[in-house]
Order: structure tokens, then sequence, then C-alpha cells
């Protein structure tokens, strides 16, 4: 298995507050890896210096062994941000339409991917409605399926599973896994929700910009001697100190 | 083609969005109207109280168009009273003028029709005593007009020059709330996960929102020119030139401003610092009766620019060579505003 994501000695500050500090990273090709966290602690940041939206002040980052930021990578990654940046007036599908007409696909691909990618977030009911009609967890979903739109070889997602209801939240995850088993994947998703963190194939901590711990879930209640993630974070943050 | 799955992007929303296409065709087309019946309205007569006037000089002052209303005697609580413009009273040998002057400009006029008036009086009293006729010849004087004719009016200057000034307010509020938008929603962020290029998600909001713009001109010259009968000498292409020129600097205004802006309400608060001052500048009053340097100042308004222009082809007359001076610094406006969003989005990412 070969280095998907690469972090270098990465820092960022907006302003006078210094968000990342010092980050050094490896993700391996084909694994599903969580970046957990309280809100605030640099995770949404991180994400996005990895996708290559915003420039780290110091450090470098490797995608796939390219440099970001480098416009080839943007094809390659699967971007789902935490706010949903969808276009209200616009229905589901034109959505996912515009999307798709991003990354020239040809048409017969445009329409296998925009069907395959909401069949998985099953709103194949309500492509024709407009967005500014949706509910949140309806919205999540279809940023979810823009994410996939293009069949990136890496796919990183913000906080994706806020607000979706807990069936389709695990239907969401088996399709995660078989994109890691089938596809060979490398999966990215930042959460706070630590049960969720127990299904990453590895975790790291991230706490007031730096990361605290990090290595498979059952590794890291056993370092710490937990029985939850939520004890591992807890000990790891104060062992921090 | 991305760019054209921008394009394409863009207008879908505008048509969705009734309200802008509403604000951006329907209501530079009313407020013109409101304009052209208010500029073009027939000023009532002034009401005119006399005491103690001879019937001679009522015949004069009447002829002066004004509507003239005897009093056995008056004051200052008649005029109140009675709801006049002035009052006009003779005692002991001497005239008094009391005037309402709720609106200067019009006591102004009254206050010079009477005493033209009593000055006529007096100059047919005197030639009555001396025998000979003074008619004034109505035709004394031959008028030549360089511009316009007898028939201009204030609208069909201020007319041409609003046109302008439409198209670059209502395009300036459009591609700046739309921006701002894109902006807040984070679908501008998510754009640039894509592989979008700066320049081409640029070249896609100039031509998406240049197209609404080029219809917006459309509609306002063509009004403006057969319904409204603003005067236009010179060739609608020119004009249609000009205000296209003058919506792609209010397209990369609105655009870049934007970025200063966190709200639509912050975004408004631009208008009377950005909007508003360009009023002054269009030549409303005459630019060289300002100070030095707030001459100056006109030199960083676009609208300036554009009303110059649009005064020379559409009441002048002139052709391109007249307005080329202007044409070119509509388009420094624009290349310099297109650099500074290309420079802006950079916060984002480069290339």
């Amino acid at each position: 298995m070969g280095v998907s994501v690469r972090i270098d000695r990465v820092s960022k500050s907006f302003g006078k507050k210094q968000v990342l500090k010092d980050i050094n990273l490896e993700i391996e090709e084909g694994m599903i890896y969580g970046f957990i966290g309280p809100s605030g602690a640099g995770k949404t940041t991180l994400v996005k210096l990895i996708v290559g939206i915003h420039a780290p002040d110091t450090g470098t980052i490797t995608v796939l062994n390219k440099k970001v930021p480098d416009m080839d990578l943007f094809r390659d990654i699967g971007y789902m941000a935490q706010s949903d940046a969808l276009y209200h007036d616009l229905t589901g599908l034109e959505n996912l339409k515009f999307f798709a007409s991003l990354y020239n696909l040809s048409k017969k691909e445009q329409k296998e991917r925009i069907e395959y990618a909401a069949g998985l977030v099953k709103l194949n009911d309500d492509l024709k409605r407009r967005v500014s009609v949706y509910s949140g967890g309806m919205k999540r979903r279809l940023s979810l399926a823009i994410a996939l739109i293009q069949d990136p070889k890496i796919l990183i997602l913000d906080e994706p599973t806020v607000g979706i209801d807990p069936e389709l939240r695990v239907g969401v995850w088996n399709e995660l896994k078989r994109l890691r088993d089938e596809e060979g994947k490398t999966i990215l998703i930042t959460t706070h929700v630590m049960d969720e963190a127990e299904k990453c194939d590895y975790i790291g901590m991230v706490r007031d910009g730096t990361i605290i711990a990090r290595g498979t879930p059952a590794e890291l209640k056993e370092r710490y001697g937990a029985e939850s993630l939520d004890e591992v974070f807890l000990k790891a943050g104060r062992s921090d100190k | 083609m991305r760019t054209a799955a921008i394009i394409k992007r863009i207008c879908i929303e505008m048509m969705r969005d009734k309200r802008s296409m509403a604000l951006l065709f329907i209501a530079p087309v009313f407020i013109l109207t409101l304009m052209y019946f208010f500029f073009n309205g027939e000023p009532t007569d002034p009401r005119l109280g006399v005491v103690h006037i001879e019937d001679s000089l009522v015949q004069i002052l009447e002829e002066q168009e004004m509507e003239v209303i005897p009093f056995e005697k008056g004051d200052k609580d008649t005029v109140l009273a009675e709801d006049l413009d002035a009052l006009l009273v003779y005692e002991n040998g001497a005239y008094k003028l009391i005037l309402e002057n709720s609106d200067p400009s019009l006591a102004n006029t009254i206050n010079l029709k009477v005493n033209q008036s009593i000055a006529a009086q007096i100059r047919a009293k005197l030639a009555g005593q001396l025998g000979i006729n003074l008619e004034m010849d109505e035709n004394l004087v031959v008028k030549e007009y360089i511009y316009g004719d007898a028939d201009s009016g204030y609208f069909d200057i201020l007319g041409t020059i609003f046109v302008g000034f439409f198209v670059f307010f209502f395009v300036f509020l459009l591609s700046g709330i739309s921006l701002l938008k894109e902006r807040t929603s984070g679908t501008l962020e998510r754009l640039m996960a894509t592989p979008v290029r700066r320049w081409e998600l640029l070249t896609a909001y100039l031509a998406g929102y240049g197209v609404f713009a080029v219809i917006q001109t459309l509609i306002v010259v063509t009004y403006s020119v057969t319904v409204l009968d603003v005067v236009l000498v010179g060739s609608i292409g020119h004009v249609i030139i000009i205000n296209l020129l003058l919506a792609f600097v209010a397209l990369t205004i609105g655009m870049f401003l934007s970025t200063f802006a966190s709200s639509e309400f912050q975004m408004v608060q631009f208008i009377p610092v950005v909007v508003i001052p360009q009023i002054l500048f269009v030549g409303i009053i005459p630019l060289e009766w300002m100070a030095d340097w707030l001459q100056v100042f006109a030199k960083f308004m676009p609208v300036h620019y554009a009303a110059n222009a649009l005064k020379e082809v559409m009441y002048k007359g002139e052709g391109l060579h007249a307005i080329t001076g202007d044409l070119l610094a509509l388009v420094v406006f624009i290349v310099v505003f297109i650099i500074l969003n290309l420079l802006s989005l950079r916060r984002y990412r480069r290339g």
C-alpha cells in the first residue's frame, strides 16, 4: 500500500490565531482515516489544506505524490464541505449535473455517475425538487453525492453524517466501507461523534491545532487503558498537558 | 466546457429569481417613467394676491402667467389663510411684496416677474405720455440652437444621463449580491475544490451576468428612446456600446466589493459610498462649477465617463471619435477590476 496523503510540518494561522501547529501525518491508500476532535480544534482547516483550497503558511502537503496545490488533483479528490455548498435555486439534479459538468465527464458517464450518487444517498425521488425545499439531512446527502460525482480516488468528507437519520447513516457507512474495500478508495472524514470514530481504520485526535494521539481505535484504547474513545480523548488530552 | 456550465447555471438561477429579474428589467423603466413625468410636468401658475393694484398692472401680471387674486386689504396672514404664493400691496406710493417662500426658487421667479411687470407698466405709461409705440416684437431676436432645439427640456439631458446611471446601479447591485451569496453559502469555496480555473470562473460570471446586463440595456435604451421620447440624435448602436461597457464596470466592481461584505446588508452599505456619489458627477451640476479638487474626483467615477459619452451621442449626435476617450476610460476600469478580482480569488488558491 502506498501513501495517499503526506503532511509535512504544516502550520496555518488566520490573523493572530494559530489554527494548526506543526502537523505531521501520513495517510495510507485504501483506508478510512478519521479526524476526531471538538469543534474549533482545526479539523476543517486541516481538511481544506489537504483539498488545496487554502494554502498552508509553512510546510508541505503531498497528495498522490503531487504537491498540493495541483490543478490535476482536484479531479482525484471528492470534497464534501462542512457547510452545504449548494445552489438553492436549482434542483438536486441540476446541482449534480452542474458539478458533473465541471469534470469534463461524457454525457453517458455523467448520467451513470448521477444515478449512482443519487441512489447511494437515496435522493432519486427528490432530484426534481429545488434544494431550497430540502431538509437539512437531504442537503447533507446531496453534498455527499456531489463529492462522489467524478469518481475520485480520495474522498474528503467534513462531518458527512451530521443531520442524517440513523438508518441512512448506517447505509452511508456501509457504502464508504465498500468503496474502500472494492474500489480501493482512500477516505478521510472528520467527526466529533466518537461511535463513528470506532468505524475508522485509523484515527487522528485533533485538539488545539495539534494531533494529540493517533492509531487504530483498538491500539488507542489499549495504549491509554481506556474503555472507549471518549476516554482516550480525555486521557490523551491530559497527558498532552 | 466548464465556463459554459457556469454560465448556464447563472442563467437558470437568474430566471428563477423573479424578484431580481423585476429589479433588473422593470425597476429602471419604472423610475425613468416617473422622472419623465416629474420633469415634463406643466408648472401651475403661482397664486399672487394683490391689494390696491391698478388694473393695467394686473393685466400685465396675468400676462406673466400668474393667477392674480384681488383683495381689499391684506398682510402676512392673508398669504397663509388664502394659500397664496405671494401678496403684492401698493400703499403710500410704494409697492410691498410679501413672499411665502416655502419654495425659494418659486419665490425668486415671482419676485422677478413682479418687478418686470411694474417696470413694464411704468414703461407703458411713459410711452403713453410721449405718444410713441413701444410694442416689443417677440421675434426681435432670432434664436439658433447648436444642439437640440427650442423644445429641448431638462429631461432630454437628464434622461440620457440616467439611462447610464441605472444600468450601473442595478447591475452593481445584482452582481454584488449574487457573488456575496456564493461566498456566504460556501459554493464559491466549493468551486475552488473543482478543476475550475480562476479565469474560467471570472469569464463565466462576466458572460453570465453580462447577458442580463445586455438585455437590461436594450430594454432601458429602447424604452427611453421610443416611449419616453428621450432625444437620440446619434446611433443607438453607440448608446448600447457605452451602456454595455458601463454594465461590465458595474459587474466587476460589484464582484470585487462583495469580497469586503459579509452580509447582504453590508453590500447595500456600499450604495451610499460607491453609487450615490456617482450621480453628483454625471453632469446634472456642470463639472466646471465644482471646486478643482472635486473635479479630480470625477476622474475616478465610471458613470461620469459614460454620462459624458451618452450626452455626446444621444443629445449632440456625435460619432465614435468624440467618445473614444470616454470608452477607453471605461475599458481601463474593467481591466483594473478584473485583475483585482483575479487577485482576490487567490485567497482560495492559485491557478
